[in-house]
């Protein structure tokens, strides 16, 4: 929801005249959403700055971003960071469904809708 | 004769809409969240030098602990004297692969105060704002953007950066 929540209020400044970018790495939500300007850094998500402690990298991708206000001339222009991550792995257990999962996951979500009901009955 | 050598062709980026889709079908949930989804997007040029602008700065973290079903509202933290750490253990990021014991790995004040010491942007505003993240779009769209617009033109801001984890 992060990327999605940011892209609409992107949307929402730049139809009021403030230019933005976003700096993320759900590359299929913030373009779906359709933004003016979007660095995409390929990571996973939670840093889409640079990786944890790395402050070189970090000023490597924030300066990126910040060239993207003045090279951009079009709205929805994406730039790949060339930036890597390293170990792959990630790609593919992210929310994996698999066959040792999949009974987990049906219980997690009946616990979630049976909070969800507990905080709506709750008096306001 | 030596040759270049040759990069590796980048990897396919993550499916986040398709993934998250299968997740919560998995969890038992029959109605697939529909995204926001639109043609074109607004486009406001930059109105003058770099170097002239004061840079508003938006995240998706928190200024402190919340629950994942706690109601949220727009919040504002000082950018003149950063928080060494945001809160992010409600939001959907990847808990396995990394971590965000950095808070400048997903909200760049170190950053961003030496893009300020090299002269790059004038200044950063006073604040920066945190976004609630919500399900429904209307919320977004109709309350927390607008709010988010008003609090960074009272901080004087020319250009808004925006994270989200």
């Amino acid at each position: 929801m992060c990327h999605q929540t940011v892209s609409l209020v992107a949307r929402h400044l730049e139809a009021n005249g403030m230019p933005t970018v976003i700096i993320g790495s759900a590359r299929d939500i913030v373009e779906a959403c359709a933004v003016p300007r979007f660095l995409f850094v390929d990571f996973p998500l939670g840093n889409p700055c640079g990786k944890p402690w790395d402050d070189v990298m970090q000023r490597r991708i924030v300066g990126a971003a910040i060239d993207l206000f003045e090279s951009a001339t079009d709205a929805a222009t994406t730039v790949a960071s060339p930036e890597r991550w390293g170990d792959d792995g990630w790609r593919e257990r992210y929310l994996a469904v698999t066959p040792e999962n999949r009974a987990q996951l049906a219980r997690q979500g009946e616990d979630l809708r049976r909070r969800r009901a507990q905080r709506e009955r709750r008096p306001v | 004769m030596a040759t270049a050598p040759v990069s590796a062709p980048a990897p396919r980026p993550v499916g986040y809409m398709a993934r998250t889709r299968d997740f919560y079908a998995a969890q038992g949930f029959t109605h697939a969240y529909r995204w926001a989804s639109h043609d074109d997007a607004p486009f406001a040029p930059l109105g003058k030098p770099l170097a002239d602008c004061t840079l508003g700065l938006v995240t998706t973290a928190s200024l402190t602990p919340r629950a994942a079903l706690e109601p949220r509202t727009v919040a504002s933290g000082s950018l003149i004297d950063p928080p060494a750490r945001l809160y992010t253990d409600d939001l959907s990021w990847d808990k396995q692969a990394t971590h965000t014991e950095d808070v400048n790995s997903f909200c760049p004040f170190e950053a961003l105060a030496e893009l300020v010491a090299q002269g790059r942007i004038r200044a950063l505003t006073p604040r920066f704002h945190c976004a609630p993240t919500e399900y429904s779009q209307r919320a977004t769209e109709e309350h927390d953007a607008p709010e988010i617009l008003r609090r960074l033109r009272e901080d004087g801001t020319d250009i808004a950066l925006l994270v989200p984890l």
